[in-house]
């Protein structure tokens, strides 16, 4: 269906279709600044000309770190332009794990935002990798570097300048000579287990991708997304990248990582999309402020929630509703929804999507409630981020929705989702076995994820494939499926469950900081830092509820009411991804903590009620560190399993 | 990591010679003399009480010492008074933080510009004539400010709502807003933890290095003034008991003996 195009092509296409529309912008010194389609495009230019004065060829990779900034996403389209292949990284990683990527990937080239990003290549480069040509875009502070191969964003198009010249017609035969069947992007995967991998994606895997979504939910030329999340996770190159091109709406820069949110409220996104734990985040925020609000308006923001509650989604579902809750609805809107929306700056929002992780059904109902249209997709860096979408006005909070188009989903005897069509990776980068493992015989991906279809073939993820495991009974153990029913209260912010092969489960909780630190502070709760405070009696009590409320809900779910938590502890520190605990993109890694933490989860099964642990912390400056704490132990009470009939 | 190349330092800019400040009974200081040349970061360390402060008060004109002289770009005085230092491109941070706490941390900034602002009361008013092509222009330096010492999130936060770190990044941007030729900085890392202290470190060397401000510092954590100072100067009980490189302060057994501990 995708007639066979490139990214610069639709980019030129673009430029000359509607010059002087706003492609990109980034707000800097305090004031949004523009880029049109055809300043983007010759921009873009004169970076593939630079390149090219450089040495870039075909086939090669160009790394691309930093925060999200105009400059970097046309960074992707200038490697395209020559046939070369984007290699966006995680900008927070260390040195050491962009050494991997960098030697994995054979990277000679790299466009990076500002000096940490240049230390780090220099570090990398210290370590052996061959990072020929360093490009930065912030000079900040590296003035006086004379590092071979460094130079500026501005020098390098100088450059592209005049070898444009001096070749003239050479930059766009070689735009010409690319296909849609190239390589456009490789995406590092995760590494939940062992090392990352590079997803090698076509222009044509991704532009189907995004016209599906395109389409699907009706985006046009004048929308805008505000874009935040990091450019290498395969949802950012989805939906600012992929659709931007595709559909040629205006991508936002935020002015920095702290200011997305007075950057959102001023851009009011029409398309939107975030993790659940950023919409969660937003919700903690609202409820902390409510708390401190006056009474009259904790009164108005109570009755009109509950009108929500009941009527909103139906509003926004185009269901029959009576007359009086509408009216109720409309004036809810004018007191509480409308300047709600407005400070989370959705005033504006007409779609909004969430993936990467399951989110909590009363998270979920909030949003749609208060007349959000947010929805639920489910993806991997393998698909594009393009599996299964929900249809406006059939939503579910349990599923991910429909195949979206051009996509062929069904499932594996074991219930593993399998997934056929376009979007799928070519391969993994080097990796033939890897590849061979993952994509069968009749093309289908195995997505290594675990789901069922229910009667209306909405696809419902239940966990990783691998990760369902067995309680000693026999009884089935889906332990992201328990840690998330943990996580949707606010209190806590990770928990890890253990329980395979065992009689009970058991789990780590981690504490959020801001919600219980607020609960603290209102109860005259005094505390000197995070362990203090997760150690608190009274803080054990709070998490005590949350897991037994978790327990009685699952008592009413089948076989997993035998999943019930029987004893669980509040851990002394945050799990971090710099400590190798969380995935970059702060997906528990279950194993690696079960290992570092041994004797607490020896602790929990022996039924001791205390233990003393000592933990190695890796400061953000690489730098290491121990601390220690003696940890307390609780046990929570359990439910008998309840049928779904007597509920 | 102090030592970047090629930014030059230049003759001296600042010179005390035998300050002597007491209040009453009490001597401040005895008999100081030191230098401070163009584009350096000169320390001044010491004890509590060893007269760190009191020198920068006298240097920025806050205290008038009873003797001694300073000359400051090649002009000598006894008294140096609060507005005279302003006008001659010395700004300075305190070790109490003195900001406007009810204002937003771009108005605070906003006030560094006052020297600059050549409008009339009246003209500022009614933000007429001059007042507005000014206000933009000193609204730019401020945003690059901000855009410096990357305070973009808090620009419009009022400032008693912020924590202590950033309430010490923004007296640093009100003190640069003057644009300064001379930064008198009063224990800027006080009750900073590990990262502000990183954070803070780099600002005073990207100033340095990028506006070629010359930076003098009065520092309690040993680390920090090692690190980036060019000159480092010892104060004890009110007397110089040290003055040199970080190495050869270091190395001084006068300095050990009163500030690093015996032995």
């Amino acid at each position: 269906m995708a007639e066979a195009t490139t990214f610069p092509r639709l980019l030129r296409a673009h430029a000359s279709a509607r010059p002087t529309a706003p492609a990109l912008r980034e707000k800097y010194l305090g004031i949004w600044q523009t880029w049109t389609w055809s300043e983007t495009q010759t921009e873009v230019r004169e970076m593939a000309c630079g390149l090219a004065a450089l040495g870039f060829k075909r086939g090669d990779n160009l790394a691309i770190i930093g925060d999200n900034r105009p400059q970097l996403y046309m960074a992707f389209a200038s490697a395209q332009c020559l046939g070369g292949v984007a290699v966006p990284m995680y900008q927070d990683a260390v040195a050491d794990e962009m050494t991997y990527v960098l030697d994995n990937a054979e990277v000679k080239f790299a466009i990076v935002e500002d000096q940490e990003q240049v230390d780090k290549l220099l570090e990398a480069r210290e370590k052996g990798s061959h990072v020929d040509h360093i490009i930065f875009s912030d000079p900040r502070g590296l003035r006086n570097y004379n590092a071979p191969g460094l130079q500026s964003l501005d020098s390098l198009r100088e450059l592209g300048r005049k070898w444009d010249k001096e070749h003239a017609g050479t930059f766009d035969a070689e735009l010409e000579k690319g296909t849609s069947k190239d390589v456009s992007v490789m995406l590092y995967t995760s590494g939940t287990t062992g090392k990352p991998k590079g997803v090698c994606q076509t222009h044509e895997a991704f532009i189907v991708a995004a016209q599906g979504g395109v389409a699907f939910d009706k985006l046009v030329a004048t929308d805008n997304v505000l874009s935040y999340l990091p450019m290498a996770w395969v949802g950012d190159h989805l939906f600012s990248y992929a659709q931007w091109l595709v559909a040629g709406f205006t991508v936002n820069c935020p002015e920095s990582a702290e200011t997305v949110m007075i950057d959102l409220r001023e851009i009011g996104p029409t398309y939107y999309f975030a993790p659940p734990r950023v919409f969660e985040g937003l919700l903690t925020n609202v409820m902390i402020r409510m708390e401190d609000a006056s009474k009259l308006k904790r009164w108005l923001f109570d009755k009109f929630m509950a009108v929500a509650k009941r009527s909103g989604a139906n509003i926004l579902d185009g269901n029959e509703v009576s007359a009086g809750d509408k009216l109720m609805y409309a004036l809810g809107n004018l007191f509480v929804y409308g300047p709600l929306k407005n400070t989370l700056g959705m005033s504006r929002i007409r779609v909004a999507y969430t993936a990467g992780a399951a989110i909590g059904p009363d998270l979920f109902r909030f949003y749609r409630s208060i007349g959000i249209n947010l929805k639920q997709l489910y993806g991997q860096t393998e698909t594009c981020a393009y599996v299964t979408l929900q249809p406006d006005r059939q939503i579910k909070f349990d599923s991910v929705g429909k195949a979206a188009p051009s996509v062929e989903v069904k499932l594996a005897e074991n219930g593993e989702v399998l997934v056929r069509g376009p979007m799928v990776l070519k391969e993994y980068y080097k990796r033939p076995d890897a590849t061979a493992e993952s994509i069968d015989k009749e093309g289908y991906f195995h997505t290594g994820d675990a789901g069922v279809f229910d009667t209306e073939g909405h696809l419902k993820i239940i966990d990783r494939a691998k990760d369902v495991g067995r309680l000693a009974s026999g009884a089935m153990f889906a332990p992201n499926y328990i840690e998330n029913k943990l996580k949707f209260f606010p209190h806590i912010k990770e928990a890890v469950c253990f329980g395979h092969d065992k009689d009970n489960v058991m789990a780590f909780i981690n504490i959020d900081l801001t919600a219980v630190g607020n609960w603290a502070e209102r109860r005259n709760l005094v505390y000197s830092g995070y362990i203090d405070l997760a150690g608190k009696a009274e803080v054990y009590d709070l998490i005590r509820d949350c897991v037994e409320k978790a327990n009685a809900e699952l008592a009413t779910e089948g076989e997993l009411s035998h999943s019930q938590i029987a004893r669980f502890l509040v851990l002394h520190k945050e799990l971090d991804p710099d400590d190798d605990e969380l995935t970059r993109t702060r997906k528990v890694r279950r194993g690696f903590i079960a290992e570092k933490y041994g004797p607490l989860v020896d602790a929990l099964f022996t039924g001791k009620t205390v233990q003393h642990i000592e933990t190695q912390v890796k400061f953000e400056d690489g730098r290491t560190g121990s601390i220690a704490a003696d940890i307390k132990i609780m046990g929570a009470k359990r439910f008998p399993a309840v049928t779904k009939a007597a509920a | 990591m102090s030592d970047s190349g090629n930014r030059k330092i230049g003759d001296v800019i600042l010179k005390v010679d035998n300050i002597s400040l007491s209040f009453g009974g009490v001597k401040a200081l005895t008999n100081i003399s030191f230098d401070v040349r163009e584009h350096e970061i000169r320390a001044i360390i010491g004890p509590n009480g060893a007269g760190k402060s009191s020198m920068l008060n006298v240097i920025n004109g806050v205290y008038l010492p009873q003797e001694g002289t300073i000359t400051y770009r090649g002009e000598q005085r006894r008294d140096m008074n609060t507005h005279a230092a302003a006008a001659s491109g010395i700004a300075r941070t305190f070790q109490n933080i003195a900001l406007f706490t009810g204002m937003t941390v771009l108005d605070n900034i906003m006030t560094g510009r006052n020297l600059k602002v050549k409008a009339t009361f009246l003209e500022q008013a009614l933000w007429i004539g001059r007042a507005r092509k000014e206000e933009m222009e000193h609204r730019r330096v401020v945003e690059e400010i901000i855009d410096f010492l990357q305070l973009q999130h808090v620009r419009k936060t009022p400032v008693a709502r912020l924590p202590y770190g950033i309430k010490k990044r923004v007296e640093l941007a009100r003190a640069l807003a003057a644009e300064p030729t001379m930064l008198l900085l009063d224990e800027p890392m006080a009750g900073m933890n590990v990262e502000e202290k990183q954070d803070m470190c780099r600002f005073v060397l990207d100033t340095n290095d990028q506006f070629g401000t010359t930076i003098v510092l009065i520092e309690h954590d040993m680390g920090v003034v090692m690190d980036i100072s060019d000159r480092v100067a010892v104060l004890d009980y009110g007397k110089k008991i040290g003055d040199g490189t970080p190495a050869e302060v270091r190395s001084n057994p006068d300095v050990i003996k009163a500030y690093l501990g015996a032995h």
